[in-house]
């Protein structure tokens, strides 16, 4: 057993940590955010040439031959800056598809760019209906000779605004919710008959409801097999999951740690409200939720590569642990700032937000504890 | 004991039910679950209400109120939230008004009465301070007696909509060597139109202003405008906050809200399924279902005895800490109801000047900014940590 992270990763999260602080202070973020771009292209050049987007896929591909853990590694600091830069959807999602079951051309072409910094993405694979079901959908792609012809409608695509290209999943046959016929493409944002609505959201990144109408898309832009994309859509939803776990560990740990430092500034009744026992038991639980949380990360991200038995059951139990800490700890952090907790001005209402939405994305609690209880069952 | 209506509460409720169905502003309806309203859309219902003479039902005849019993002013607040109507805000009617009829002199009441009932003045909270929030004892504006006048200098926070008040009631210190910080406090009533007074706006985290930082810089203030007795205002703000209190726990609106709830979770569907008939959420509103019909059945409780002279004592910090969590649990869960379509930033989406309609259903706009909005029940009016300590001491004797 080893819990260890080695010499480079250690090297890099001191380097992020670096780059997070000095350029990713809370003023400049909230200038950021709510600026007309949202983001910052420049951040993310400079990210790709730390060599940040290559660690995690092998030299083969281009990258450094690290995977999973160097992912958690830098979620873990963007969490704690609130990092709105697409690396999930563009490294975790899109690289984890052409990873896993890309063709040596799209290899080259996508990730390659992914690598470079040069392409963002965006992972469609939410629907006005579908809620959380992966296979839930109603966006169909129809075989038409040399080029498949694409329909739907998707949901909150996260980093839509930014992105060049989209992942996006649609059924190639059967019915709604069927676990088979569900087919993953890569398509570019500018062709024709892709519309996107963009629009901020709650947590201070952007999105898009996109809308595919009659988009024909060459046969060649099909990742992994026709019809046959769930699993596939699942592997790289677990390590979605898993980073934005990561990502949530680091926001709690930091809006914990606002949350103590202010009660030992805060003074009410004469004294600190930080020696007031009932908070401090309070401070404890939220300490004791935000470790557990670590805990289940680590686990989620070390099973990636087991079984899809062992790896489900694992990215789900963490969803719901981190999912029910990340909403606990905001909730507590906000009440024990009292009204401070309340303005738009202090950092911490930020962190409240962003570890409020972090449940909805990927699956909420509930919808976690059921595939755990069936995985379970099973 | 029962808890039916008598065929005279009947016939009261059809009568509530049809001057509301015939009086409430009709571009009104069903806003009022947001917050981006105006002050003339606040004003609307309650100056309806003040020609009718409802817009004060709980207080005394002879000032106006209309003798209602508690069954007929819960009823009133039922059918009400039926159309989610926007209530007259609490803090001229239940908050300022009890403290000038029970304290203050005739011409004070002849003075702030009948603006409050009609609602042609809007009043605000000069309470919370930035160094003294659930701590209101250690509050340092003062107020130097200067001849004629009062001389009001320091800051307060979180006055709600002070932005839209004509008047204010403030907590000041008018004796710095009191023997307790509880003592030398007075309540003073200002013009908010009198020189030296700036209100800037606070941002929250759910992206609306809807309370202030108050600055008061050498404000002349007459010394009528003193309730009660100088150096025994702490006394009216308790009283006050007793009154707050019971306004807080918020039963007939939070039933609406859950119905709100069942009807969003109808619409939503999982497995193709509506969400509603999952078992593991319909348990989740099940269960706030009976905390509130618990919250609603204790209301009423407190209510028949207020009626019959008792109180509103401690156990209105019940209605208070449990009005609060059933209130936070029930955005919670309208949040969690509406899936992703609770991440986009509506009203940002609106202030980018787009006529578009919103992305996702309608009933998801609001459930972020409420969720958000909400968190600020447990803090305000006396956090509920607060509140414990007030139940720990005056009903556990500890």
């Amino acid at each position: 057993m080893d819990f260890n992270f080695t010499e480079e990763q250690g090297m890099v999260r001191d380097s992020l940590a670096r780059m997070v602080r000095e350029q990713y202070d809370f003023d400049t973020r909230r200038t950021v955010v709510e600026s007309d771009a949202g983001w910052r292209p420049e951040v993310w050049a400079q990210l790709a040439e730390l060599g940040l987007f290559g660690m995690p896929f092998s030299e083969a591909d281009g990258g450094f031959g690290g995977g999973p853990v160097d992912s958690l590694v830098v979620m873990e600091e963007f969490g704690k800056g609130l990092v709105v830069e697409p690396y999930v959807p563009t490294v975790v999602c899109a690289g984890g598809f052409l990873k896993h079951a890309g063709t040596d051309a799209q290899k080259a072409d996508h990730l390659a760019s992914i690598i470079d910094g040069s392409r963002v993405f965006a992972f469609a694979y939410a629907e006005p209906k579908g809620r959380y079901d992966l296979a839930d959908l109603e966006t169909t792609a129809k075989r038409d000779g040399d080029s498949y012809v694409l329909n739907g409608h998707k949901a909150v695509v996260i980093g839509a605004p930014w992105a060049s290209h989209l992942i996006v999943t649609a059924r190639t046959s059967g019915d709604r919710r069927d676990a088979s016929g569900v087919s993953v493409f890569v398509v570019a944002k500018d062709a024709d008959g892709v519309v996107a609505r963009d629009y901020p959201t709650y947590d201070g990144r952007r999105a898009s409801e996109v809308y595919f109408e009659n988009v024909s898309i060459p046969a060649d832009a099909l990742i992994g097999e026709e019809g046959n994309g769930l699993p596939l859509v699942e592997r790289v939803v677990a390590e979605a999951i898993a980073a934005q776990c990561a990502e949530a560990c680091g926001a709690m740990k930091v809006a914990h740690e606002m949350t103590v430092e202010y009660s030992r500034q805060r003074k009410q009744f004469g004294v600190a409200i930080g020696s007031f026992q009932v908070l401090q038991h309070r401070m404890v639980d939220m300490f004791m939720e935000y470790e557990q949380s670590v805990s289940m990360t680590y686990l989620a991200t070390l099973r990636l590569d087991d079984d899809d038995r062992q790896r489900q059951l694992a990215s789900s139990s963490a969803k719901v642990r981190v999912g029910q800490a990340a909403h606990h700890i905001g909730q507590e952090a906000i009440q024990i700032h009292g009204g401070m907790g309340m303005t738009d001005e202090l950092a911490i209402g930020h962190y409240f937000r962003r570890l409020t939405l972090f449940d909805s994305e990927f699956g909420n609690v509930d919808h976690h504890m059921k595939r755990h209880v069936a995985l379970s069952a099973g | 004991m029962n808890l039916e209506f008598s065929p005279e509460e009947i016939a009261f409720r059809d009568e509530v039910r049809t001057f509301i169905e015939s009086n409430y502003p009709e571009h009104l309806r069903e806003t009022g679950l947001r917050e981006d309203l105006g002050r003339d859309d606040m004003l609307a219902w309650h100056k309806i209400l003040g020609k009718k003479g409802w817009s004060t039902p709980a207080w005394p005849t002879e000032y106006g109120g209309t003798g209602w019993s508690p069954t007929q002013r819960y009823i009133w607040s039922e059918e009400n939230a039926r159309v989610n109507a926007i209530m007259p805000l609490p803090f001229g009617v239940s908050m300022v008004a009890p403290v000038i009829y029970s304290f203050g002199n005739e011409e004070q009441k002849a003075q702030h009465l009948p603006g409050i009932q009609s609602g042609e003045v809007w009043w605000c909270q000069g309470y919370s301070e930035p160094g003294a929030g659930s701590d209101l004892a250690s509050l340092k504006t003062t107020a130097v007696r200067d001849g004629d006048h009062y001389v009001i200098n320091g800051q307060k926070t979180w006055t709600t909509l002070a932005q839209y008040a004509d008047w204010g009631f403030f907590l000041c210190r008018t004796d710095p060597d009191a023997a307790k910080p509880q003592e030398g406090i007075s309540f003073i009533l200002v013009d908010m139109n009198t020189p030296g007074i700036e209100v800037r706006p606070i941002k929250l985290i759910d992206g609306g202003y809807e309370v202030n930082e108050t600055w008061l810089t050498d404000v002349r203030v007459p010394v009528e405008n003193l309730v009660g007795e100088e150096n025994k205002g702490w006394t009216y703000a308790k009283f006050l906050l007793a009154h707050e209190r019971s306004g807080i726990a918020g039963v007939a609106r939070s039933k609406r809200g859950v119905e709100n709830l069942r009807d969003i979770a109808k619409s939503e569907t999982l497995d193709g399924q509506p969400l509603m008939t999952d078992l593991d959420f319909a348990r989740k509103v099940s269960q706030l279902e009976i905390d509130l019909a618990a919250l609603e059945i204790t209301e009423l409780r407190t209510l028949a005895g207020e009626q019959a002279g008792r109180g509103p004592g401690p156990e209105s910090s019940i209605l208070k800490v449990k009005g609060t969590e059933i209130q936070q649990r029930l955005t919670e869960l309208t949040l969690e109801a509406v899936g992703h379509y609770g991440t986009p930033y509506y009203s940002n989406i609106a202030d980018a000047g787009s006529n578009e309609y919103p992305v996702g259903p309608d009933y998801a706009q609001h459930a972020a900014s409420l969720y958000f909005n909400m968190r600020k029940t447990s803090i305000y009016g006396g956090s509920n940590e607060i509140q414990r300590n007030i139940i720990t001491k005056m009903i556990l004797g500890l």
